[in-house]
């Protein structure tokens, strides 16, 4: 669970390995050793400078929905693989192994939840998944969660964790941007309530198809908010990016997110929108 | 020699010849028509031959015809909108209202500039926020003049810049994604050169999806996925052929609904052929898509994305 931001406020890439567990993680913002468990109960944030750690799609999903509400959609029949694609690892390879990293079938985890007693379809990307890309899984686990939340009334609440398009579906993936934008018409039709949260990082095709089309967008601390991804901007145009560039408060300040909130008032914002938003609430 | 360099010779010869004929009088018809029908053999195996890399290159040539060369060969008149009425408008995506084959359409293509200057303004067809806001307007002008809606794509990809972001360009383009789905009227997407990521998806969200033959269509550019998956670009040509990108390729997958011939050589050679190909093959399609009701459309077209990739859909 590496840390993502350097000192000078700006985004730092570092390879997305196995959770080994250990006792003690450091943070790579300030470079102290924080006790996992400390870490743990600080919501993952670090308890020294305040940078924040990514949450696993799981953690996220316990930090928002009341405790044991939570129940897990069973997974989707997908196709699997259909390029038959290889890079430097067979595809199969990289699924089975994000699989058994992970504990989890895909890069988002869906399910039936409360919050605050309000009963919600709430999703939750991981990052840890193949940089929590979307592919023909994420694509079809999202369009179900929606249609189910049109069907079955309940607002849609989706918590974003993605660099983007899985590139090793290729045309598969960038179709199924049209695919949640297809599921989240049926919501509108429904007149049914989407909220986002966009958090660290909401980039490429999940920005630009289903993160960006919400009723509702909130943005946490330390999200990373942006269509093209630092690096890419930097060396497709030469330009200097400047300080703060794409962060959350970037956001808010160009009118792309209703609030920017840190991670210990997710909930409670999260849950003051619902109860506006539902009636009854 | 390759194909390639066996073409050029006789390609040279063939000139040589109408030199001499033109220049000393003579009549050389006969000589000439062997070697012109020898050379269109060349080209076709050329072109067919073509590995996915070499379609890249085609359709990425700077002499390849442009969306608004397309959009004036194909249709009657054209009356252009500028603007997107907040920020500027974007030369690189361009679009209005236009006649095809004596009815309305709105038409929205991207313009990657035929002259060095226009290339620079137009980002080489790399489509800013502005560009994808100003679709936007056009998808919603469409709606309410109840039009059908005609997209010609060319783009390397939406352009990655600081102002882009600024002006908030991943939603421009989750904006004309979902305008374009829920269109009231017949949508068809041409894929001329490259469909590059989301600034092609954009305007991609049609009833139907037709490809010229040496067109791509892809989630990233080759060279981008090999820097990522192989951390070095110069797999790129077998970047492009895993990531299945080509018009071929895609039909077979189910994502594209025809492939429209190009003249051998590529669209350069010929693009009054090229355009008639196209007008023919987009006419078809909206003929077709005319005949259903509002109801039956938007049904087709969500179940069309609603399974794409899932297992055992109906592709």
């Amino acid at each position: 669970m590496p840390i993502r931001r350097d000192k000078r406020d700006r985004y730092v890439e570092v390879e997305v390995g196995v959770p080994p567990e250990p006792l003690w993680v450091r943070c790579e913002a300030c470079g102290e050793l924080v006790f996992r468990r400390k870490l743990q109960e600080n919501q993952y944030i670090c308890p020294r400078c305040g940078a924040y750690f990514f949450l696993s799609a799981r953690e996220r999903i316990a930090s928002l929905a009341d405790p044991d509400s939570f129940q897990e959609f069973s997974t989707p029949s997908i196709c699997e693989d259909p390029l038959g694609f290889s890079d430097q690892l067979p595809y199969k390879e990289r699924v089975h192994r994000a699989r058994q990293e992970t504990g989890l079938f895909e890069a988002v985890l869906a399910g039936s939840a409360r919050i605050g007693g309000i009963p919600v379809i709430l999703a939750a990307m991981d990052f840890r998944f193949i940089g929590g890309s979307m592919g023909v899984g994420v694509g079809e686990i999202l369009r179900t969660a929606m249609e189910l939340a049109a069907q079955e009334r309940k607002p849609f609440v989706l918590v974003v964790s993605s660099g983007g398009a899985r590139v090793q579906e290729g045309v598969l993936s960038l179709l199924q941007m049209v695919k949640v934008v297809a599921a989240r018409e049926a919501l509108a039709q429904a007149a049914v309530p989407y909220i986002a949260i966009l958090t660290y990082p909401s980039t490429g095709g999940v920005l630009a198809s289903i993160g960006s089309i919400a009723d509702v967008t909130i943005a946490e601390e330390g999200a990373l908010i942006g269509f093209a991804g630092p690096r890419v901007i930097e060396q497709t145009t030469g330009e200097r990016l400047p300080p703060g560039f794409q962060t959350a408060k970037f956001a808010q300040e160009h009118g792309m997110v209703d609030a920017v909130v840190p991670r210990a008032k997710l909930r409670e914002e999260l849950l003051r929108a619902l109860s506006v938003l539902v009636e009854g609430g | 020699m390759t194909d390639e360099e066996h073409l050029r010779i006789l390609e040279e010869k063939a000139a040589e010849l109408r030199r001499l004929a033109q220049e000393n009088g003579l009549d050389l018809s006969a000589e000439l028509a062997i070697l012109e029908q020898k050379i269109a053999e060349l080209k076709r195996t050329v072109c067919e031959g073509l590995s996915a890399w070499g379609r890249v290159q085609l359709a990425r040539r700077p002499d390849r015809p442009s969306g608004l060369s397309f959009a004036q060969a194909l249709c009657d008149a054209f009356y252009e909108l500028r603007g997107d009425r907040a920020i500027s408008d974007d030369p690189a995506l361009r679009g209005g209202v236009a006649k095809l084959a004596g009815k309305r359409i709105a038409i929205l293509f991207h313009q990657r500039g035929m002259t060095p200057e226009e290339q620079r303004q137009a980002r080489f067809g790399m489509a800013s926020a502005q560009g994808y806001w100003k679709a936007k307007r056009i998808m919603e002008i469409a709606a309410r003049l109840k039009l059908p809606l005609l997209t010609l794509i060319n783009t390397p990809g939406a352009y990655p810049g600081v102002q882009a972001e600024a002006h908030n360009i991943a939603g421009a383009i989750a904006c004309c994604i979902w305008q374009m789905l829920r269109h009231p009227g017949p949508t068809v997407a041409v894929i001329l050169g490259e469909g590059g990521s989301g600034g092609a998806v954009a305007l991609a969200a049609a009833d139907r999806v037709l490809m010229l033959e040496n067109a791509t269509y892809s989630v990233i550019s080759p060279e981008g996925a090999a820097s990522i998956l192989w951390k070095d670009a110069k797999f790129a040509p077998q970047a492009a052929e895993n990531l299945k990108l080509t018009a071929r390729d895609l039909w077979a997958l189910g994502v594209v609904d025809e492939v429209i011939p190009e003249p051998p050589g590529g669209a350069h050679t010929d693009l009054q052929k090229t355009v008639a190909a196209v007008r023919e093959a987009v006419i078809h399609h909206f003929s077709e898509l005319s005949r259903l009701s509002l109801d039956e459309l938007l049904r087709l077209r969500y179940n069309r994305y609603r399974h794409v990739g899932s297992a055992g859909a109906p592709n």
